[in-house]
Parts: structure tokens; C-alpha cells; sequence
């Protein structure tokens, strides 16, 4: 056999390659952090010198590992360093963008900036975005009650009773397809229904809620898809096996063992829209005034607002706007915590 | 349909709606429960197309005079339809491509930290907060990126002035800065940050699947981690990889809020990215000009949107084409 | 040379879980050696840690001394890119790299150390290699195939082609028939007793009589009881062991009397 001579000829070949020691890129992290430090006493700005700080770390590592390690260390080496900094990268403006909102947001929020609308009945009274508040969560309220029972309802004939023929293919196609919708699209489509059925000025939050619900019915559909797939066979067949019709058995068994994840997905797709700002600029409109009624007149939401004050400029409009986008993330991540502990709540025992 | 097996289904399943209903043990009482059921799921499915078809149908009716209207209509920069949506595709394709550029290769770094270089305990959290982002208000990110980012830019928009400006062919994109930092590389880098957790998300996920067998495959023919990274996770994750960056650019394509909140609108079509004016995105350009009202100029946009919504509909439909033709391929 | 493995005293840990307790044996070159024993007794797990392929999963960690041509496999100096290019691995079930075709997947480790081949010495490496593990003449017209196109018992020979590829000097095997039928486990086990000229062969196995039939040496692992770490009960040549072992935890497990 011809590997048997391959074989013996090789010899002893050693475990122990020449390698870095481990404290190298703490050794190369700290001599780079004092190349930083230099440059900033040196009189360099501070963006330029953390730039060239990184950028030093980022290339004697592989060198020094090029020289010891030879040319595969040192790739590795280099992009492991790559790939950290492309995430130190990204975590600088999320973390900025958080920081601004909460501490710019936080000092303007209280009690009357969330008990006051815009609209004044006396000159000295002060203002707040309780009438945004109200309109977000009616317009929202009224998104999900159009969305929840479309998108579960539409689900159920995907995977119960359309599994795999054309027309369901078409609405899982189309499903996608609307996942993509831009928002400004959705708020133009609900702006043109509703301008050529009640004439070219018409302005409500159910106009809102109706742009909302075409970006929220595909989210839904997918989450209740996805839980409806994930309850086994052997539970449908075991009640069929009793005699209950096929609608029962949805009813009582399928939906029920979903339900965690359904409400779940609902949740995280109220979080998504609820801070949709184009459609409703187009057919919510805006208002000081805080209005109750979903289908007389315009209505503001917190983003609209928001976009309102950017419009304005001015150092009070920023600090309501900050304010309002505060309450707005807020609201977002309340929901996604409660989306998580829905999950958690109502996720299979087991034992 | 599917014949049915006997009598009873025969008599109560003779419509299109409840031919799953083909329970030969289902009692006649039963059977009706069933059909208003499985009518009532399907009706839900019909909603579905029927208002994708009404997105298309109302904004094609609302657009289409939007296409020919007298050149005044269109002015003042321009004289016809295509006049006026050139330099609005410029804005959203600068913008967007801007943003990929960005946006890509941090994208798949982090998601390679979550799933591959991070011990758990940093990359649980990380993964969770980058969730969270996601979920951001797009209104949220333009009010940083107005009030705060922009102003953090002006120097990096002077020293690309001054730096770049003077090389030829580069220099074309970096002339002369906006002062406020309002350019389309602000906004840009606005839409990167949006479109960073979305392109993460997905990218992640893929990563993640790659099948532990494969990856120990690699480890034990003596790969480095970065070998292992390449040999496996790659080439297994391509496609989702690739549609995950369409998904961001069907996402950056039709942003409104970021881009109408930091770009400084003007009409002038030019390389330079950190002008003082620039063309706006479709999206941004609806939003800025839908108060206006005339009834001519809102069919206008709206054709625009008829526009945006086509060409997003086509990033998404090509995204959803390569997961399917690799996953056809996978199965095969 | 294929090269002995001297192993002395290796606790294997999951996090603090201790899995597998107070190892000590001495590995055979050119030999084949099989590990039985009930399943979750740790053999496996003792397995990957001879090519430090069980420091993979997060937490997991060795002590002890496993001694390959007189040197520490688990020495501070040591590199395990370097250890899993000398001590090759076969996994359970067949995992030829999906992406590449059956000719780049032969190629696959040695790509890595030896960067860019003569075409003339790849086609020599492949051909030798695919030899080597009796696949050549099934596939030698489709070099260029997706490797995931072969059967259950090809892929798992294209695996070993690919292993020994590399030229390691031990080969170690984990239960490579497991996901096989009958026909293919029998050219696995053919192409094992070609294979122990040129390298020490270490296996794990269900099977006690593909032990019996394969090895040379055997190792019975076991649990001390449920929830304590698994230990080496016995170890000794295999016609001594299915004849007449020495512990009679052995003698009960072989005559399929537990486990």
C-alpha cells in the first residue's frame, strides 16, 4: 500500500508549534490602549486617536503572529480582531441612541407632560402628549382588532385546511410579499381607499388603522403559523379518534396548546407597528386636540408627534420630542417583555 | 378536490371551502359546524389576497393619471413623471446602498460573535438586546439622527472633504459638506443602524444552524476557528445570507422617517454624498409633500409609491427566490 | 509511524459535571482498539478528548496526561489545531461538507495547511486517499459530484478518505457504523483492518460483536452507578476479553446480561 511508506518516512512531528503566549492580545490590547492615551496628550481628537488605537491593535497582533505563528495564525488572528471590532462598531450607536432617548426623555417625562395635550384652554397652561398617548393606543387597538382575527383565522386554513394546495401557496406567497410592504405604502393605500370613498379631505385613526393592520395581519400569520406546525399530529389524530369534528379539535385542542405562541407573536407585532409614523402622517393626520372617536377626525400618535416637533426645530419641540420618543420606547419594550413572559407563561409544561 | 370516500361526505362537503372536511365519521350536525368553520378560515385567506390586491388596484387607480399629468404638475425641477422619479431613485438607491455598505459586513460580525466567538454569557444578552432594537421606532432612530448624529458628523464630513475630496474619481463623491452634517451619508448611516438589527437577526439564525457535525468536521482536520468559520458556517449559511442583506435592502428602500428627518432635500443630481442637498428617497419625498393637497401632485405621489412598491416588491420576491432555490437545492 | 497513546490518570469534566474518572491505559500502535460499554458511560466523551475535540463545547475541560510520540497532547505549549491535524477523527454519522464536491472534500484539511496544491499532486492525494478508504473505484468517475449525493456508507468512507488525507498518525472512529445498514458496516469494517497498517486506530462501538470482530484490544467503560462518572472497568486484549474477563461487570455486560 502506498500510504505505508508515506507514513514511515515521516518522523517524529512535533505538537508544540511556536505560538503567541496567551496573554498576547492583553499585552498587544494595553500597549495599543497607551498608543491611544499618547495620541490624545500628543493634542489628537479623541475620535481619531480611538481609531488609531484600534487600528494598531488590530494589526500587530497578526504581525506579531505572522512572525511566530506563520500565515494561518494570523488570520485567524486577524479576523477574530475584525469581527470583534465590527461588533465594538455597532454597539457604539445603539448604545448612543439608547442613552440619548432615556436621558434626554427621562428629565422632560411627568406627571403633567403625560396628563396634558397640546391643545391649551388657558395661555399659561401647560403642555403634554397625553392626546398622542390616547391615539396611539386607540389606533393600535383598532390595527390588532382588525389584524388578530384575519391573521389567526387565515393561518388555520394554511396549515389545517389548505396544507399545500395552490390557493394556499398563493396566500403564503403574498404573505411574504406583504411582510415587505413598505409603511409609506401602506398609509398611501389606505389614504387612496379611503379618499375615494369619502372624498379627498377625509382624515380618522381608523384610516391609521387600517394602514397599520396590512403591516401587522402578515406578522401575525407567520407567528400562528409557525406555533400551529409546532403542535404534533398525534394530538389532532387522538381527538379525531374520539369523534370530534375536525373544528372542535382546532378549537379545543390545537389553538389552545398554540395559544402562548400566538399571543406572543401578536404582542411583538403590536410592538412593531405601534411605532409606525408614514402611513398615519397620511391618513391619521394630526391634532392638538385629544379625540376618543377612532372614525370622526384626525388623530395624533406619539410618532407622529414626534416627527412633528423634529419638524419644528426649536429647543422645546426637541424636548418634547425626546419626551415623547421616551414614552414611545417605553411602551415598545413593555410590550416585548410581556411578549416574553406571555412565551414563558404559557409554554409546555413539563414534569 | 379530492373524491370522497363515501356518502355522507359527499352530501356535506360539496363546496370548495371545506374539502379537508372528508371525515367519513363526521356526523351531519358536526359537518355544518365544520363548513362555517373552514368557510370562515378561508374567507380569512381571501382577505389576504384581496387586500394585497387592493394595495396594488387603489394606488393604481389613485396613480395612474400621476404618470402624465402637464409638466407644470411636476416642476419646479422637472417636466415629466420620469423627471421627477429619477432623482428620487437616485436618493433612495444612494441612501439604501449607503446603508448595505455600512450595515453588511457589521452585520454578519456580530451575528458571528453571538453564534460563534462569544461565550454565552455575553452572546445570550447581546442577542436579546439586539432584538429589542429591532423593534425601535423608525422615528425614534431619525429623531437621533437629526438631533444628535448629524451634529457628531460634521467634522468626518469636512476631513472626507478635505482628505478624499482632492483624489479624482473618489474626490467626485466627497465635494463640498453639508455644514450641518444633513447629507445623504448621515442618513445613510441612519438607515445602516435600522437595518443592522434585521440583517443581524437573520444572518444569526443561520449562522447557528450550521450543523455542529460539520463544524466539528473542520475542527478535527486541524481548521483554525476562522477555517472552521469559512469551511462550514459560509458556505452552509450563503443564501440566507444573502437574503438577509436583500431583506435589509427592501427595508432601507422603503424607510421613510430616517431619511425624511436628516437629509437636506434638494434636486441636484450629483455623486457628492455629503452635499449640502441632495435628491430624497420616494418614501421621504411622499412624506414631505403629502400636506400639499392639490390633487394633481398627490397622484403624482402616489404613482411614486406605485413605483416604490414595485421595486420593493421585486427585492423581496428575488430574496425569497434564493432561500427557496437553495433550500430546493439542500433537499435535493 | 502509527504512534502508541499513553494515558494516565484523565478526569473529563462537562462544566463541574465529572464525566468520565481516573483513566489510565495504554493504546496499542498499529493496532485497532474498541471501547463497549451502555450508552452515557462516557466512552465517547473519552474519545474526543484524545484529539482535544471535546474542549469544542463550552465548559468542557480535561485533566490528566494523554502521551501521543512523547508529548502531552494536553501540555500548556500545545496547540490542538496542531493534536487534530495528528490524531484524524470519523464521526457517528456521515458528514461530508454539503458545499463541496467529493474531490474537494478529500482535500479539505490538507487545503488548509499546505495552501495552494499542484493540480498533479492534489489528483495524487485524492486518488490515494479514496484508495486508501476502498471508494475509488465506486466514485472515481464522479470526482466532481457533491459528496452528498453518495450513499450512507460511501459518505462515511469518503469521510475516512478525508481523514486520512491529512496523514494522521492515529485515526479515531466514533460508532462510524451506527447510522449504516448491515452491507456498508461491512466494508467500514474491512477497510478498518487494511487501515490499522498505517495508523493506530481507536474505535467506539455499540456493537459488541463488531468489537469482537475488529479489534485487537477492547476497553469496557462503564457507570459506577446512575448519576456517578463512567470509569474504565477493564481493559485487555479482545479474545481475552469475550473469552474470559476479568471483572465479572465485564463477563455480565458481554453475555448481554445489563446494559
Amino acid at each position: 500500500m502506498s500510504t505505508l511508506e508515506e507514513v514511515q518516512t515521516r518522523v517524529h512531528v512535533s505538537l508544540v508549534q511556536p505560538r503567541l503566549p496567551r496573554q498576547a492580545p492583553t499585552i498587544v490590547g494595553v500597549i495599543a490602549l497607551s498608543f491611544g492615551a499618547l495620541l490624545l496628550v500628543l493634542g489628537v481628537g479623541v475620535v481619531s486617536a480611538t481609531v488609531l488605537g484600534a487600528l494598531a491593535f488590530l494589526l500587530v497582533l497578526p504581525a506579531w503572529s505572522l512572525a511566530i505563528e506563520g500565515r494561518r495564525g494570523a488570520t485567524d488572528r486577524l479576523m477574530t480582531g475584525l469581527i470583534w471590532t465590527a461588533f465594538a462598531i455597532a454597539v457604539v450607536p445603539l448604545v448612543s441612541l439608547i442613552w440619548r432617548v432615556v436621558s434626554k426623555g427621562a428629565e422632560r417625562v411627568d406627571g403633567v407632560f403625560l396628563s396634558y395635550s397640546f391643545f391649551k384652554t388657558q395661555i399659561d397652561q401647560p403642555v403634554g402628549v397625553y392626546h398622542a398617548i390616547i391615539g396611539t393606543l386607540l389606533i393600535t387597538l383598532g390595527a390588532a382588532v382588525i389584524s388578530v382575527p384575519v391573521g389567526v383565522m387565515a393561518a388555520i386554513y394554511l396549515i389545517e385546511y389548505g396544507k399545500g394546495n395552490k390557493l394556499a401557496k398563493a396566500i403564503t406567497f403574498l404573505v411574504d410579499v406583504m411582510t415587505g410592504i413598505p409603511s409609506i405604502v401602506a398609509g398611501l393605500f389606505a389614504f387612496a381607499l379611503f379618499t375615494l370613498i369619502f372624498g379627498p379631505a377625509y382624515v380618522s385613526g381608523i384610516g391609521g388603522s387600517v394602514a397599520l393592520s396590512l403591516l401587522m395581519i402578515p406578522i401575525v400569520v407567520r407567528a400562528t403559523e409557525e406555533m400551529l406546525l409546532l403542535v404534533p399530529d398525534d394530538l389532532r389524530e387522538a381527538s379525531y379518534a374520539l369523534g370530534t369534528p375536525k373544528w372542535k379539535t382546532i378549537v379545543r385542542i390545537v389553538l389552545p396548546t398554540a395559544l402562548g405562541g400566538i399571543l406572543t407573536g401578536i404582542t411583538l407585532a403590536v410592538s412593531r407597528v405601534i411605532g409606525e409614523t408614514a402611513p398615519l402622517l397620511l391618513i391619521a393626520g394630526a391634532t392638538d386636540r385629544t379625540n376618543m372617536n377612532l372614525f370622526d377626525g384626525a388623530m395624533t400618535t406619539l410618532p407622529v408627534l414626534i416627527y412633528g416637533q423634529n419638524l419644528r426645530g426649536d429647543a422645546p419641540a426637541e424636548a418634547i420630542a425626546w419626551g415623547a420618543a421616551f414614552i414611545l420606547i417605553v411602551i415598545v419594550m413593555v410590550l416585548n417583555l410581556v411578549a416574553r413572559i406571555i412565551g414563558k407563561i404559557f409554554s409546555p409544561k413539563k414534569g | 378536490m379530492p373524491p370522497p370516500n363515501d356518502e355522507v361526505t359527499a352530501v356535506t362537503a360539496p363546496t370548495a371551502e371545506t374539502e379537508d372536511v372528508s371525515a367519513n365519521w363526521a356526523s351531519a350536525r358536526a359537518g355544518v359546524g365544520d363548513r362555517i368553520f373552514a368557510g370562515t378560515a378561508l374567507a380569512a385567506g381571501l382577505t389576504i389576497l384581496a387586500a394585497l390586491a387592493g394595495v396594488f388596484i387603489f394606488l393604481a387607480v389613485k396613480g395612474a393619471s400621476g404618470f402624465t399629468k402637464p409638466t407644470e404638475v411636476y416642476g419646479p425641477h422637472a417636466e415629466s413623471f420620469l423627471g421627477y422619479v429619477v432623482p428620487l431613485l437616485v436618493g433612495t438607491f444612494t441612501a439604501s446602498v449607503i446603508a448595505l455598505i455600512i450595515a453588511v459586513p457589521l452585520s454578519f460580525g456580530i451575528a458571528l460573535v453571538i453564534s460563534h466567538y462569544a461565550p454565552r454569557w455575553i452572546a445570550a444578552p447581546v442577542a436579546y438586546v439586539i432584538d429589542l432594537l429591532a423593534a425601535v421606532p423608525s422615528v425614534v432612530y431619525g429623531l437621533w439622527g437629526a438631533f444628535f448624529l448629524a451634529k457628531q458628523l460634521v467634522p468626518l464630513h469636512v476631513w472626507l472633504h478635505e482628505t478624499l475630496g482632492p483624489i479624482p474619481l473618489v474626490g467626485e463623491l466627497f465635494g463640498e459638506p453639508n455644514p450641518a452634517g444633513r447629507s445623504v451619508l448621515t442618513a445613510g448611516i441612519v438607515l445602516a443602524i435600522m437595518i443592522l438589527p434585521i440583517i443581524t437577526a437573520i444572518t444569526r439564525e443561520v449562522f447557528s444552524r450550521t450543523p455542529r457535525l460539520h463544524e466539528e468536521a473542520a475542527l478535527a482536520l486541524g481548521a483554525t476557528r476562522w477555517e472552521m468559520v469559512r469551511m462550514t458556517v459560509f458556505p452552509y449559511a450563503r443564501s440566507g445570507m444573502v437574503s438577509a442583506v436583500m431583506l435589509g435592502l427592501g427595508r432601507a428602500l422603503g424607510e421613510t422617517m430616517a431619511v425624511t428627518m436628516v437629509l437636506s432635500v434638494g434636486f441636484d443630481l450629483s455623486w457628492n454624498i455629503i452635499a449640502t442637498s441632495s435628491p430624497t428617497s420616494i418614501a421621504a419625498n411622499i412624506a414631505l409633500k403629502y400636506k400639499e393637497r392639490s390633487a394633481d401632485l398627490l397622484n403624482v405621489l402616489v404613482a411614486t409609491g406605485l413605483v416604490l412598491f414595485l421595486m420593493t416588491f421585486l427585492v423581496n420576491f428575488l430574496a425569497r427566490w434564493i432561500v427557496g432555490r437553495s433550500e430546493r437545492r439542500m433537499a435535493r | 509511524m502509527a504512534k502508541s497513546i499513553d494515558i494516565s490518570d484523565v478526569n473529563i469534566y462537562y462544566g463541574d459535571f465529572l464525566a468520565v474518572e481516573g483513566v489510565n491505559m495504554t493504546i496499542r500502535a498499529g493496532a485497532v482498539t474498541a471501547f463497549i460499554g451502555p450508552s452515557g458511560c462516557g466512552k465517547s466523551t473519552f474519545l474526543r478528548s484524545l484529539n482535544r475535540m471535546h474542549e469544542v463545547i463550552p465548559g468542557a475541560r480535561v485533566e490528566g496526561k494523554i502521551v501521543v510520540d512523547g508529548q502531552d497532547l494536553y501540555d500548556p505549549g500545545v496547540d490542538p489545531v496542531a493534536v487534530r491535524r495528528q490524531v484524524g477523527m470519523v464521526f457517528q454519522r456521515p458528514n461530508p461538507f454539503p458545499t463541496m464536491s467529493i474531490y474537494d472534500n478529500v482535500l479539505a484539511g490538507l487545503k488548509l495547511n499546505a495552501g495552494k496544491m499542484k493540480k498533479s499532486a492534489a489528483d495524487e492525494v485524492v486518488e490515494r486517499s479514496l484508495r486508501g478508504a476502498n471508494l475509488w473505484n465506486e466514485v472515481k468517475d464522479r470526482l466532481n459530484k457533491p459528496g452528498m449525493g453518495l450513499s450512507g456508507g460511501q459518505q462515511q468512507r469518503l469521510c475516512i478518505a478525508r481523514a486520512i488525507a491529512v496523514e494522521p498518525q492515529v485515526l479515531l472512529m466514533d460508532e462510524p457504523c451506527s447510522a449504516l445498514d448491515p452491507i456498508s458496516t461491512s466494508a467500514i469494517e474491512d477497510l478498518i483492518h487494511e487501515l490499522k497498517n498505517d495508523f493506530t486506530i481507536v474505535i467506539v462501538t455499540h456493537n459488541m460483536q463488531q468489537a469482537a470482530r475488529v479489534s485487537d484490544d477492547t476497553g469496557f467503560f462503564n457507570l459506577k452507578a446512575t448519576g456517578e462518572p463512567g470509569h474504565l472497568v477493564e481493559f485487555n486484549p479482545t479474545k481475552k476479553m469475550f473469552a474470559n474477563p476479568d471483572d465479572p461487570a465485564t463477563e455480565a455486560y458481554i453475555s448481554g446480561r445489563f446494559g
